[in-house]
Formats: C-alpha cells, sequence, structure tokens
C-alpha cells in the first residue's frame, strides 16, 4: 500500500516532494508540503482508490506522512470492500 | 433598528427606509448615505491614529489590480467562486453591430466581451506584495503598510454585512517570522480595545477562510490547526452568527515565497495582515447605536468625533 501510495504520488506534477527519499513516517509538512498541495494529493488518493475521504479525515494529522496516509485509505478501503 | 431586527432583511430594510443605504437593484450594492460615509471617515483617522506609533507607509490601490498578479497569487486554487475578471468589448464595427443585434433580441450578448488584463482587487493586501518585491531586499527590521481599497468579491446576499464591494483599511507588516507574529498579537489587542471604545459587543474567535470545495474543507481544517487566522466578531445580523469586522491573518512565507520576497541575506519573509471591514464596522455602529449618528452615546461620539 505504502508503496503505490508513494510511487503515485511521486508522479504528480503538483506536489513537488522528493517521495523517494522520505521515509514512512517523515514528516511530509516539514518535508515543504503546502497546504494546496495536500489538497491535491487528497484527490489523487480519491481517484486511485475510489473512496472518498469524510470531512472528519480532511486534516493536517490526516496527511502529515506516508504511514498516516496509508492508514487512512486502508480504512476507507476496507469500508468500500 | 431595535432588538427585533436581529435579522438581514429586516436590517436591509430599515437601513434604506432611514436612508442610509440606497438601493440599486443589485444585491450587495448599494447608494450610501453621508452620514455613512462620515462614520466610515471617521473610523479610518481612528484606526490611522491608533497605528500612527508604528510609521506605516500608506498606499491607497485602486479596485481593479493586475489580473497576472491576482492569478500567481494563488487566488483561483483558493477562491474561485469570489473572484472577478473585469471583461471589454474588443471587437471591430462588425462585431459592434452584431453586438446590439444580440441584445436587441434580448439573449446574451457578453460573450463579444474579452478578459482584460484588469481583476477586481479581492482584498486591499493582494496588489502590495509584487510591487514591494519589485524594490529589492527587505531591510532587516521589516517594513510596515497600511492600505486601504474597494474590494469585490462575488457573494450576493441580502446580508447588509456580505456586500460584493466594500472597503477594507488593512495593516501589513512584512518581515520576519517573529516580526510579523508580534505585529499581529499587537493589532488583536488594539483592535479589540478599539472596538469597545465604541461600545460595541465583540468576541475575537479562531477562523477560516471560505475556501472553495471539498480540497477547501482541508485548507480550512489547516488554516485552523495551525492558527493563522482571527476574526473580530460583533453581532450586525444575528447574535449566534456574529460578523467578522476585523480579521488578523498571518500568511506565514506564503507571498514572500510566491514573490521573492527576501531579505538582503537570501531568507524569505513572511508576512501578515490586519484588515477593518468599514462598511461592516459602520453597519454594527448603526444597528447598535440606532440610525440616526447625531443621537449615538455621547462617549461614543466622544472617540469618533474627536479624531
Ligand atoms: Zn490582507
Amino acid at each position: 500500500m505504502i508503496d503505490q501510495i508513494r510511487s503515485l504520488l511521486e508522479q504528480h506534477p503538483m506536489i513537488p516532494l522528493n517521495f523517494g527519499v522520505l521515509a514512512d513516517d517523515a514528516n511530509l509538512y516539514d518535508a515543504g508540503l503546502t497546504s494546496f498541495a495536500s489538497v491535491q494529493m487528497m484527490l489523487a488518493l480519491e481517484e486511485e482508490f475510489d473512496i472518498e475521504f469524510p470531512e472528519a479525515m480532511l486534516t493536517r494529522r490526516t496527511f502529515s506522512s506516508l504511514a498516516n496516509i496509508a492508514d487512512a485509505v486502508s480504512q476507507l478501503t476496507r469500508k468500500a470492500a | 433598528m431595535d432588538a427585533k431586527t436581529f435579522d438581514s432583511k429586516s436590517l436591509l430594510d430599515s437601513l434604506f427606509e432611514n436612508g442610509i443605504l440606497f438601493e440599486s437593484g443589485i444585491d450587495g450594492l448599494y447608494g450610501r448615505s453621508g452620514a455613512f460615509e462620515e462614520v466610515i471617515e471617521r473610523f479610518e483617522r481612528l484606526v490611522t491614529r491608533l497605528g500612527a506609533p508604528d510609521k506605516a507607509t500608506r498606499i491607497h490601490f485602486p479596485p481593479g489590480m493586475s489580473r497576472a498578479t491576482l492569478e500567481k497569487s494563488g487566488y483561483m486554487k483558493s477562491f474561485p467562486q469570489l473572484a472577478g475578471c473585469v471583461h471589454s468589448f474588443m471587437g471591430g464595427e462588425r462585431e459592434h453591430a452584431q453586438l446590439l443585434g444580440m441584445m436587441a433580441d434580448g439573449g446574451g450578448w457578453t460573450e463579444l466581451q474579452k478578459a482584460t488584463d484588469v481583476a477586481l482587487t479581492p482584498a486591499a493586501c493582494y496588489p502590495l506584495y509584487p510591487t514591494i518585491a519589485a524594490r529589492g531586499p527587505v531591510p532587516a527590521q521589516g517594513l510596515l503598510f497600511e492600505l486601504s481599497s474597494y474590494c469585490f468579491r462575488h457573494e450576493p446576499s441580502k446580508d447588509p454585512a456580505r456586500m460584493q464591494l466594500f472597503r477594507m483599511r488593512e495593516f501589513v507588516k512584512i518581515g520576519t517570522a517573529e516580526q510579523v507574529r508580534s505585529f499581529r498579537e499587537s493589532w488583536l489587542k488594539r483592535g479589540k480595545a478599539m472596538i469597545e471604545q465604541l461600545d460595541l459587543p465583540c468576541e475575537v474567535d479562531l477562523a477560516n477562510d471560505p475556501f472553495f470545495g471539498r480540497g477547501g474543507k482541508m485548507m480550512a481544517n489547516n488554516q485552523r490547526d495551525q492558527g493563522l487566522k482571527f476574526e473580530l466578531l460583533i453581532p450586525v445580523t444575528s447574535i449566534e452568527k456574529p460578523t467578522a469586522c476585523l480579521s488578523f491573518n498571518y500568511h506565514q512565507d506564503h507571498f514572500g515565497r510566491t514573490w521573492g520576497l527576501k531579505f538582503a541575506d537570501g531568507e524569505l519573509c513572511h508576512s501578515a495582515c490586519v484588515g477593518f471591514g468599514l462598511e461592516r464596522v459602520a453597519l454594527a455602529l448603526f444597528r447598535h447605536h440606532g440610525p440616526d449618528a447625531d443621537a449615538w452615546p455621547a462617549a461614543v461620539r466622544d472617540v469618533l468625533w474627536s479624531v
């Protein structure tokens, strides 16, 4: 899951972060993730995994590391399955 | 304007009846009476006097700004629903005839207009950043500006406190993170004291901008989590949902990064602004102290009419 997310985000033209060198639990905001890029990230994840983040999950924390993102995505895909 | 008029529509009607605002046929665009304008002038003087010790540089930009500047600012990423762009007819005689024909038919004709280089200013500080960046490095002590501009936001409403064209007075600090944060702190205190002097009930609260869409929910949550925006709220058209009359915004290095605002050593600048919604403050004063400014409480008149 994390690798799939990493390669998805790495290819995204509007998220200028080097995901290849970021650890699973590295803080993405510290690495330079802007609010706007985090929105792009959310939209890309929803499309890739065919999910919709509920409002309660649209927080800074959900998108703060690859590990947190993978947690959230697996929660939502499990629900959908 | 008694206790019963705590809803938008009846407050708007009573403002029309008392000749304080004048209808234009468009919600959110109103004529202002001399009395209303005098209150705004007095309040602006009060603001300027309060800020005078800080020696801000005053700049008045027109209500239109460079469309390219608005685009580069990222405004369309966050608030596409509020933006306004000026369009004009640029065709020849043939197109003019076509345009008149379309108007005579009662159909749409605006497709014959093209976007100009001008967008309507959405907040007084947007035109400032590129202007300052073009002047070279920011001095170590930072820079302070006092701005005033008519602003446009496309949100037609019967709420007189939500106009489409309104004035905003702003102080903007450009400097280090510490400099701009202490600037914002000082105005949080000064702003609240000023409104209390005018005998208006108010509270300061954490806030977020009306970012567009679901992505906007996330931007709004981010903004709140980081404590980037505070508002001073006064009940104007509702007690449960008081109106934001002053706002205190910390942009981090967003504008610094966007416009290359840097110190001589290459470090990026942070910025913050405090905005005074002039029509909103005036409406709050009329709402709480009555339609006749001459009959306002002496203490309030003393504050406004002594400057
Ligand atoms: Zn501003």
